[in-house]
């Protein structure tokens, strides 16, 4: 007999990794397997979400995280609006709840923002009755970011449970790591961070992951490696001599790779650097699954999307 | 939750069994040569009966039949009412449907709406030369013009009775019962 037909998903937001269980975050990734299969057809799109309306509040650049929003979002027939802050009424003073209130006012259901204070999905979230969808806060989380990497790893070697999995690169600064510590452990991975003492954060051994600044060390046994995005807009940069230095010292190369498991699972979130966090050699080899983990974002979000927006219609029912 | 307070058993094991094979029969009857038919199974007991239906032109008649099973969630006309927090399956038709005759399966024909649904998602897969529809029990009641070609039984209810069809796959028994929600 099928079990796990039981949980359902009953929140009108998505804000973080840290405050789901453990059967919420497989739900999520349970529903994106479904929906992977929607960009496959031949008509990309169902119409589950017709008739909804989904605003991408960005307050810092981002590409891929909001195109692969919109992308999930109009796989679901809900019609999109993309706001860049940098040409909004932002400029002019505006504060974030009056933003989101103006926002709720167009009657739009769904918000997905990224802002670069931690914590702002959640106040917005306590201000309003539409979704919110956290796409990057500050330093705190990325919590699509890290179901997408999940995502990915049990699609690549069928579990999460008992994976080693190395995340190296800026932890102190990456909201990436966080999420992706917090999402990992609850679902029975054993994690390792991996970076320059100065950007590992103080006590995140609390956590529940080891600590190491041995690049060595973490491919060791290591089933899965993420390597994170050395942020020089967030002052990574600032934590070592020269980029050089860095590569020379953690970079993911080939020739290190040797010592790794042989099929050792490369991530990167992107925009890598070259030549800086991985070699280029490593991006575009066989281990690397970071064109995969673009396309399983589209799916993790299609699922996130449409897993908020009927906990929230159903909120309003009970109303 | 509301319980199911069963009143009485509409088909055994041995009953579903020989049902499905006079269905199997019935398709073959409706086109001899089997051209170009697919089976596509509604999520979930649909699945399994097309599986079944499958395994009979298997056995009899030696002929392997494609299969495709179709989840209906995201097409629903219900999604944003009285409360369905949906789980979302697999659809999975791996053959392209253009010029196929499809025969979609389902255990219970109720409304029609599960089948309107159906219907649109199998049109975003691609144009079949014709669809026709299998069900185990129709149980009347139709809320939108859509009839069964294939009927394993007939069964007169009232609205607020419910018919459950049961798999040994999934449910550990084959049966039908009737039954109420209390």
């Amino acid at each position: 007999m099928r079990k796990s037909n039981n949980i359902n998903w009953a929140k009108k937001d998505l804000l973080d990794l840290e405050n789901l269980s453990r059967e919420e975050i497989e739900l999520i990734l349970q529903t994106a397997a479904s929906f992977k299969e929607v960009s496959t057809r031949e008509v990309k799109k169902v119409p589950a979400l017709r008739g909804k309306t989904v605003v991408n509040l960005f307050y810092e650049p981002s590409t891929r995280t909001r195109i692969s929003f919109e992308v999930a979002a109009k796989r679901l027939s809900a019609d999109v609006i993309n706001i860049a802050t940098e040409t909004s009424s932002v400029r002019k003073g505006e504060t974030l709840i009056d933003t989101g209130k103006n926002i709720e006012a167009l009657k739009v259901d769904i918000i997905v923002m990224r802002h670069n204070y931690s914590g702002a999905a959640v106040m917005l979230a306590r201000q309003l009755k539409a979704s919110v969808v956290n796409a990057g806060d500050g330093w705190h989380e990325h919590p699509t970011q890290a179901l997408l990497d999940m995502f990915t790893l049990r699609e690549k070697l069928g579990r999460i449970e008992g994976l080693n999995v190395s995340i190296v690169g800026d932890i102190a600064h990456s909201r990436v790591a966080r999420s992706n510590i917090w999402g990992l452990t609850k679902l029975g991975a054993k994690v390792t961070v991996c970076a320059p003492k100065i950007l590992i954060p103080p006590a995140i051994e609390q956590l529940g992951v080891r600590v190491t600044s041995n690049i060595e060390e973490a491919l060791a046994g290591a089933d899965a490696i993420n390597v994170l995005r050395m942020q020089f807009e967030r002052d990574s940069g600032k934590a070592f001599p020269s980029q050089l230095e860095y590569f020379k010292t953690f970079g993911i190369t080939k020739e290190r790779l040797k010592s790794a498991k042989k099929d050792i699972i490369v991530m990167h979130p992107g925009p890598i650097n070259r030549g800086i966090e991985m070699s280029s050699d490593v991006a575009d080899g066989e281990n690397s699954v970071i064109l995969e983990q673009v396309t399983n974002g589209i799916a993790v979000r299609m699922a996130v999307l449409f897993l908020v927006a009927q906990a929230n219609d159903y909120i309003k029912i009970k109303k | 939750m509301s319980q199911f307070k069963e009143k009485a058993k509409i088909l055994n094991a041995e009953e579903i069994k020989r049902t499905l094979q006079r269905l199997t029969h019935q398709i073959l009857e409706s086109n001899p040569a089997l051209m170009d038919i697919v089976l596509i199974g509604i999520e979930t007991r649909g699945v399994y009966l097309a599986k079944r239906i499958q395994a009979i032109f298997k056995e009899t008649e030696n002929v392997d039949i494609p299969l495709g099973t179709l989840d209906i969630t995201l097409y629903r006309d219900d999604l944003t009412t009285v409360g369905v927090k949906p789980q979302v399956k697999e659809t999975k038709i791996n053959f392209d449907l253009t010029d196929k005759t499809v025969v979609l399966v389902d255990d219970v024909l109720f409304t029609g709406r599960t089948i309107r649904a159906a219907l649109d998602e199998l049109m975003d897969f691609g144009r079949p030369k014709a669809v026709t529809l299998l069900v185990l029990v129709d149980r009347g009641h139709r809320e939108l013009p859509i009839r069964a070609d294939f009927v394993g039984k007939n069964i007169p209810t009232s609205q607020n009775e419910t018919v459950e069809v049961r798999l040994s796959e999934l449910d550990g028994i084959d049966e039908v019962a009737i039954g109420e929600k209390v």
